[in-house]
């Protein structure tokens, strides 16, 4: 049987005293794409920011790619390809979209490989090789999440995770990201989606877990979850 | 780049000119411009780079100060006495950033400025190690008065020399590039695979090595060290304020102003002793409001640009 390339047990994580997740189970299998949904406040962007190291959990293990990542050095996540895409994009002010972009290859010194990178991220997102040398901050909401994800392509994720993909877009837009993200997936990548937009979600994933108070309630493919008559009365409106 | 070689050309001038011609009183004000450059290039390490408010700078002081104090008292040599003082306070920087650094802002800010109170309180109980609020007398480096002063130019003006390398190296390295990082954006720095806890831990403790250094030789300078005088709070504040005036964040900028506030200090303090802390306050406000970006910003027009903005619309000329 082979791996998945993610594997998350019996996560729990908590701010201080404050317990926000108490037992997450996630498994993304290699070249998938998988959906993450819930309602505001459940926990899904504190179970994103443990899977990719932004928080020390306070316990369950992440194995990526049959190894446990320890959880003590974030750079490490990094460095073996999970790659995260923060809510509200967290682009760094001041510095042109090309700058932000290189920022990305932080950790790699591979310099051919990122020249090689770049051309992809812009073949990808044509507006950004237009305005690659304005102000990445000064970029509508739409081309600073293609930013966004453009540094986070250029970390050369095997996992790609992007919390609140369509947040304040418009539905064009988003439409723009989805099939560069699918692009992206057929290249190799796969990705985990954090999405409000539940039937955007749901269309796009092949497979989709529910979180629920800290915990995750649910799963199935995206097809499965969506005709679930729970999912469609609390999330879905119908 | 030539504006810095510009300054170091200056600099290395005027240390000449006074090595060869100065009086004691312009050897005493060389050594002590060279302790300020030292001190707001060490301080624009953490705060400027990282964009960290470190408040410290007075704990490494004396803590530098002290270390050395007690080493030369035990007779241990002047140049080890100096190093292990400084690899003494990089050490106590580390753990202090382990305990503090994960703060931010004014949180950060607040943790550091207790540092050099605690450190004030244990010196002055400890008594017989320290002195305790007596103080402590050095032993005299020895020579005659003219070529202790030259001596203590020479070593302040080569640790100035030493930071100044050494902020001018980071600017061009992968720690200068993750401090700035940190800086500008926190948590997408973590994003990009920076380890945000070392490279802060790293760039005070950098920052730490030539503060305690330069307390170290001070405290052989002036021969007499007691704690109120090397935990001094305005050792924290000025540096700040030096950094601020040349510039945050740049090579040159602490240069510029360390030079620049002594010149204001011997200016201001001489004429007037009483009001110099006023004066200073005001010397702070008058460079938050109009030049945030320090002397180098200096240009006549954007003044009256900024003028013309601080002030309320009915009061605009």
């Amino acid at each position: 049987m082979t791996q998945p390339l993610l594997q998350v047990n019996d996560l729990a994580v908590r701010y201080g005293d404050v317990q926000v997740v108490w037992k997450a189970d996630l498994v993304v299998e290699e070249g998938a794409i998988v959906a993450m949904i819930g309602s505001n406040g459940a926990g899904k962007t504190t179970l994103l920011r443990a899977i990719s190291g932004m928080l020390p959990p306070y316990g369950g293990e992440i194995i990526f790619a049959g190894e446990i990542v320890p959880a003590s050095a974030p750079p490490e996540f990094v460095r073996r390809g999970l790659i995260h895409v923060p809510e509200g994009r967290r682009l760094f002010a001041r510095l042109s979209v090309w700058d932000n972009l290189m920022l990305g290859a932080y950790l790699r010194d591979d310099k051919a490989a990122i020249r090689q990178d770049v051309e992809r991220v812009f073949a990808l997102f044509p507006r950004l090789r237009e305005r690659r040398w304005q102000d990445a901050t000064t970029l509508s909401g739409g081309e600073q999440q293609m930013c966004a994800i453009g540094r986070g392509l250029m970390a050369a994720p095997r996992l790609l995770i992007i919390d609140e993909l369509s947040l304040g877009l418009a539905p064009r837009v988003v439409d723009e990201l989805v099939d560069a993200l699918r692009k992206v997936n057929a290249a190799g990548t796969s990705l985990l989606v954090v999405e409000q937009d539940v039937a955007t979600a749901l269309e796009f994933a092949d497979h989709a877990y529910i979180v629920d108070r800290g915990r995750t309630v649910a799963s199935g493919t995206a097809a499965v979850i969506a005709a679930d008559p729970a999912v469609r009365t609390a999330y879905l409106g119908l | 780049m030539l504006r810095g070689g510009l300054i170091g050309a200056a600099a290395v001038t005027v240390f000449g000119i006074l090595l060869l011609f100065g009086d004691n009183y312009a050897l005493r004000l060389g050594t002590t411009v060279a302790m300020y450059v030292t001190l707001a290039t060490a301080w624009n390490i953490i705060g400027g780079f990282a964009g960290y408010p470190s408040f410290a700078t007075a704990a490494f002081f004396g803590l530098g100060a002290y270390t050395s104090g007690i080493a030369l008292s035990n007779g241990i040599p002047l140049s080890v006495a100096w190093a292990g003082a400084g690899l003494i306070v990089a050490l106590f920087a580390v753990m202090l950033g382990l305990c503090i650094l994960h703060l931010r802002g004014h949180y950060f800010a607040i943790g550091s400025l207790v540092a050099a109170d605690v450190l004030r309180e244990i010196t002055n109980v400890w008594v017989s190690v320290t002195g305790g609020g007596i103080g402590l007398n050095l032993p005299l480096p020895g020579g005659d008065a003219e070529t202790q002063a030259k001596l203590f130019l020479c070593v302040m003006s080569g640790l100035a020399g030493a930071a100044c390398c050494a902020a001018w190296t980071l600017t061009r390295s992968r720690l200068g590039v993750a401090l700035r990082c940190i800086a500008q954006n926190e948590d997408a720095a973590q994003v990009i695979g920076i380890d945000t806890g070392r490279s802060k831990i790293a760039a005070l403790a950098l920052s730490s090595l030539f503060v305690g250094i330069a307390g170290a030789i001070y405290a052989s300078w002036t021969i007499y060290i007691d704690p109120s005088d090397v935990y001094d709070v305005s050792l924290s504040v000025k540096p700040i304020i030096m950094t601020l005036l040349g510039g945050v964040g740049t090579v040159t900028g602490p240069i510029v102003g360390a030079f620049a506030f002594l010149g204001l200090e011997e200016l201001i303090w001489r004429n007037s002793l009483e009001f110099h802390s006023g004066f200073l306050g005001l010397l702070v406000v008058a460079l938050v409001l109009f030049l945030p970006a320090g002397l180098g910003q200096l240009r006549v027009g954007s003044i009256w640009t900024r003028i013309r903005t601080v002030l309320p619309p009915e009061a605009r000329p």
